[in-house]
């Protein structure tokens, strides 16, 4: 069987040099973005991969699209994905152990065989013609033709995709606004709910934080003055972390001297 | 180097998202790996460009990057939904009509 793939053209040797050194690297960041358990590390190795694929689109004469694809896609697209993963709570962790029994080996083979079926297709595929490469289209330069083609043959596709835009921002607002159920409680509101709270020991607001002379900050707890250190002096955030320094140093040691 | 390689490339890079996509149990990695499909489709079609010697290819791609774009935008609003009705990014956890 003659292969007819290799009547498509090769290409010149720095090429070739880019391609050998940078595929490999770009399909082990994407084997790895499978393989890393957080979702972060995924992100920075698909803002790799995605990286690699602008300098093959620029080596492949589309230098319009190696732009747009650093600015949009690891620009803008990767960022929006950061942001997300930043507001969903980077520490929920994705396990890896598979809950559908037997889910990941007939994945894998399935893909194995979808990957073979389209690299041996690719291998059997014939072009027609010889190639031309982009030497004429791109004659004018390479933003330039894509505008002419953009705004003469493509501009209906041009104008369908701007209304998808507006559609999709608009899409954006209404899935991630959310109506508050009640209004947010203001002081007059606390106020009032604090006098009505049956006893009236907080009345008057929680006691703020230690002041000493050794340490003024809002991680030491104010003292009682039976001794003992207020809990409720400090923000209950503060408490849950653990960020809290003991106040019993700076009491005054005046129990021991009297001893 | 033939350039049929590109094709190849795509075509792995392709089938390791397609993996990701059932592997993968984090709805916001599930949907980079549908992006990673995306690119690897567009990497083809930027190598047609060059070989057929016309930008047809390269107007197709720029169009697949407005619409990837369109798609993340709406499905990152509903991750963020449902996280923020289950508390969960897990697409297991998104199992309401099963029986």
């Amino acid at each position: 069987m003659i292969n007819l793939a290799l009547d498509i053209g090769t290409t010149a040797g720095p090429e070739s040099v880019l391609f050998y050194f940078l595929a490999p690297l770009s399909i082990l960041a994407s084997i790895g973005m499978l393989l890393v358990k957080k979702a972060v590390h995924s992100a920075l190795l698909l803002a790799w991969v995605m990286i690699s694929l602008a300098i093959f689109y620029i080596a492949q004469d589309a230098l319009f699209l190696g732009i747009v694809q650093i600015v949009v896609y690891t620009g803008a697209v990767m960022m929006l994905f950061l942001f997300i993963l930043m507001l969903v709570g980077v520490d929920t962790t994705d396990s890896l152990d598979e809950n559908i029994k037997g889910l990941r080996p007939i994945a894998i083979t399935a893909a194995i065989g979808f990957g073979g079926l389209l690299t041996s297709l690719i291998a059997r595929a014939t072009f027609g013609r010889p190639t031309t490469l982009l030497i004429d289209a791109n004659s004018v330069g390479n933003a330039n033709a894509i505008a002419e083609l953009l705004f003469t043959k493509y501009v209906f596709a041009f104008e369908v995709v701007s209304a998808l835009l507006i559609t999709a921002a608009l899409g954006a607002m209404v899935l991630a606004h959310s109506q508050k159920s009640r209004s947010k409680f203001a002081q007059r509101d606390l106020s009032i709910a604090r006098f009505r709270k049956g006893e009236l020991k907080d009345a008057a607001g929680l006691p703020g934080p230690g002041v000493y002379a050794l340490h003024n900050a809002v991680d030491v707890p104010a003292l009682l003055p039976t001794g003992k250190a207020a809990p409720t002096s400090i923000s209950a955030v503060l408490q849950a972390r653990g960020d809290i320094i003991e106040s019993s140093q700076f009491q005054l040691q005046v129990e021991d001297e009297e001893k | 180097m033939a350039i049929a390689n590109y094709l190849y490339l795509s075509a792995i890079l392709f089938t390791i998202g397609a993996i990701g996509v059932v592997v993968r149990r984090n709805a916001i990695v599930v949907f980079m790996c549908i992006e990673l499909m995306l690119n690897a489709a567009n990497l083809a079609f930027v190598t047609f460009a060059r070989i057929n010697g016309n930008l047809d290819g390269q107007i197709v791609a720029f169009f697949t990057m407005v619409v990837a774009a369109c798609e993340v935008v709406v499905g990152l609003a509903i991750i963020v939904t449902i996280y923020r009705s289950r508390r969960s990014a897990s697409v297991d956890d998104a199992s309401l009509l099963k029986l």
